[in-house]
């Protein structure tokens, strides 16, 4: 899977959870998921589970208390899938 | 302080209707909105009808966006649709999300009876029983807390004032609309949604069948299934959807020339304490009459003043009692008991939302000038034979209509009583 595959299918995860569409349209891998899409906290840990379920992956909670950018989150799943 | 509450909007969603224009015309179609539910047969229910709102889900997807559908239940659905309905239908826009703007002035009491079981159903305990509690994600405790509705509305509507949801068995949704309207004449809000909702689940049922005061009698005739008030009534069907008003005080409405469908006149809420024949399940007759009486005092009014009953009338042996109970506390003998009918004839028992749709079915018949049909009692029932003039077979124009007065019954002996009068110029 390429780099910017894995890109394209994070940002399809968290493409419902968005608050901000504006954002969401040129969004980056610096794109802060919280801040700057405005996704509600609680719900990250849905996003978690389905990039376990899409990649079929484990993510321990502390590596995924360490994502806050769309980056981090491909960094983090490469390093899986590696 | 006591001021005049009014209802200025409407919202429901009702099994055989999902519009306030749409259940007016049911309603006075007699149109039932029961069906044959196929998982009730597969999992061998001795009832198999029931009353479940039809293409909800196309109205969701214009109402909510994605991230807030994820956790929304059946109850979630219907209640947040019907509360934006009336919100809108008193001339309010759904404010956006980015504004700031809370309204402070505003708030909900909006409850339900049994509430989110299907979310608890299908994943709470199958995922914690298989030690999947980790999979659940975040959405669970959201749609199975009581207050889940209500957290929901308030952040669709940017409420501030009271948000909460009250239970109260079956008398839910009547005694929200008393709770909101009591704050009003408080003067601790402006504007109140107020009502109830119960999501469809065969795990809310459940209990109900195994309990056989669910109608066995008439799985393959759907419509004819719920029958107050007839010999035949075999127990009720199960219903779901949400009905809710909007509240505000008459002084509000009318610095916004709102337009005014009705007065909250007043009402009372009681328990029987499950003494003089009072049970978990059956109502103490003393209990019902004192709490039809207290509503009437507390809404400035005397029985002949009421024009109409909406009774809670649920197709089981409480009919007869209940009929007489009616009579009593308006002290009227039988040929004389205002025109009395039943909702729940057309749309099923809604549970903890019954008391929410079936107030609105009250000002929708105060406000079209009509008493709808009681359908399905074609062979009243003996006991209510001397009653049964009152009971309208057809839809029955009545321009007359000005008072009528709804109540609801609920397990643990709780009963709920109000009264509406339809707005006219010359009770300003």
């Amino acid at each position: 899977m390429t780099h910017q595959e894995v890109f394209q299918k994070v940002v399809g995860v968290l493409k419902p959870y968005v608050k901000n569409e504006a954002a969401l349209s040129n969004v980056s891998e610096a794109t802060n998921i919280l801040d700057d899409l405005k996704v509600n906290s609680a719900r990250l840990v849905d996003v978690v589970l389905e990039f376990e379920d899409l990649f079929e992956i484990q993510i321990a909670d502390a590596d995924a208390d360490k994502v806050d950018t769309v980056g981090d989150a491909v960094s983090l799943i490469e390093a899986k899938l590696s | 302080m006591t001021r005049r509450v009014v209802v200025t909007g409407l919202g429901v969603v009702a099994p055989n209707a999902n519009s306030v224009s749409g259940f007016a015309q049911a309603l006075r179609e007699g149109r039932s909105g029961l069906r044959f539910i196929p998982k009730l047969q597969e999992l061998e229910f001795g009832c198999r009808v029931a009353g479940v709102p039809q293409d909800v889900d196309a109205i969701a997807a214009r109402y909510f966006d994605a991230d807030e559908l994820l956790a929304m239940n059946s109850n979630h659905r219907y209640g947040c649709i019907a509360a934006l309905d009336a919100w809108t239908d008193a001339g309010f826009a759904r404010p956006e999300r980015s504004d700031p703007h809370v309204y402070w002035e505003a708030g909900a009491v909006l409850g339900t009876g049994v509430g989110g079981l299907d979310t608890a159903g299908e994943r709470l305990v199958p995922y914690t029983d298989s030690g999947r509690v980790r999979r659940l994600g975040s959405t669970i405790v959201e749609q199975i807390m009581n207050s889940g509705v209500t957290a929901r509305l308030s952040g669709l509507l940017a409420l501030g004032n009271q948000v909460t949801s009250n239970s109260s068995a079956c008398s839910t949704g009547t005694e929200a609309i008393l709770e909101g309207a009591q704050r009003i004449r408080m003067g601790l809000a402006e504007r109140m949604l107020c009502g109830g909702s119960e999501g469809s689940s065969h795990y809310v049922w459940a209990g109900f069948d195994a309990m056989r005061v669910l109608c066995r009698n008439f799985n393959d005739a759907p419509e004819r299934a719920s029958r107050p008030m007839s010999a035949s009534a075999g127990g009720f069907i199960p219903g779901s959807g949400a009905g809710v008003l909007h509240l505000e005080s008459l002084q509000s409405a009318q610095a916004r020339c709102a337009r005014i469908y009705a007065e909250v006149l007043g009402g009372a809420v009681n328990c029987g304490g499950h003494r003089g024949g009072g049970s978990m399940t059956a109502p103490n007759p003393d209990g019902v009459q004192r709490c039809i009486r207290a509503a009437l005092h507390d809404s400035g009014l005397v029985p002949a003043d009421i024009d109409a009953i909406n009774g809670h009338l649920t197709a089981t042996g409480a009919d007869p009692k209940e009929v007489g109970a009616w009579a009593r506390a308006l002290e009227c003998t039988p040929e004389r008991l205002p025109p009395i009918t039943s909702t729940k004839s057309m749309i099923g028992h809604c549970l903890g939302a019954a008391g929410g749709v079936e107030c609105v079915a009250s000002i929708l018949m105060l406000d079209g000038g009509f008493v709808h049909p009681s359908i399905n009692c074609e062979d009243v029932h003996p006991e209510i034979a001397p009653y049964a003039a009152s009971i309208p077979h057809e839809v029955r124009a009545m321009p007359q209509l000005r008072t009528i007065i709804k109540a609801g019954f609920g397990f643990g002996d709780v009963n709920a009583c109000v009264a509406f009068r339809k707005w006219s110029t010359t009770d300003h």
